[in-house]
């Protein structure tokens, strides 16, 4: 089960090695995105994942809010 | 959508995932670095004057107007301790009864903006509402800066 984390827990996260991903449409992540974020929109996340992101570290994902 | 994309990643096999649940609006609102092509445009925290003076509830108005008007200030930040906001003197309430403390001087509640808001639409913004100056605070409330109306104008001019 997902764990839902806050912003600090993210930096930490990131500090150790975790990989930061943005599943928004491509034109919002290049508006902004958090350092260091990639981008995977959902279609995407869908087919490239295992391909991009490595499976033996954490993973984060984000959006643009929790609505 | 990020609870779906976190879920989709645990069914394809990663083991450690997590769900930043608030996510870049909450991010932003905190003030903190970005990358992207907006970067480029300055924003509300950017522009915001950081070294505003503060004053607790408790002290009077007449020494916090004499230490902020010596250092060519024209407005004060009312703040706890832990920098949230909790009022706001212009001009108008400096010029009230010395004696009185901050917390009978001040504007109670002042309405704050975020940091990320862009600039141009800050300064648009203060000048339809005849604002001379702004907090821009977290999402938790805590002072960033104090944004002139002034330099709002000022920083879009030059970008224009």
């Amino acid at each position: 089960m997902p764990t839902e984390i806050d912003r600090n827990q993210v930096r930490k996260l990131v500090e150790r090695g975790a990989q930061l991903v943005e599943v928004l449409p491509a034109d919002e992540y290049e508006e902004d995105h958090l350092p260091g974020a990639i981008n995977l929109p959902l279609r995407r996340l869908e087919t490239e994942a295992v391909r991009i992101l490595d499976r033996g570290r954490a993973v984060i994902v984000y959006c643009w809010d929790a609505a | 959508m990020s609870p779906r994309a976190a879920w989709r990643l645990e069914s394809q096999g990663f083991g450690e995932v997590y769900d930043y649940v608030a996510g870049k609006l909450d991010w932003m609102a905190a003030g903190l670095r970005t990358e992207g092509t907006n970067t480029a445009h300055p924003r509300a925290g950017d522009v915001s004057r950081k070294d505003v003076p503060t004053a607790r509830l408790v002290e009077r108005l007449g020494e916090v107007r004499a230490h902020a008007r010596a250092a060519g200030w024209d407005a004060v930040v009312v703040t706890n301790n832990e920098r949230v906001v909790l009022g706001l003197l212009r001009s108008k309430e400096l010029d009230k009864n010395p004696d009185l403390t901050m917390e009978q001087a001040m504007r109670p509640g002042p309405s704050t903006f975020r940091p990320h808001v862009a600039i141009n639409e800050m300064a648009e913004y203060m000048a339809k509402h005849m604002l001379e100056s702004s907090p821009i605070t977290t999402s938790d409330g805590r002072l960033v800066g104090l944004l002139l109306q002034k330099d709002a104008i000022q920083s879009v001019g030059e970008k224009e």
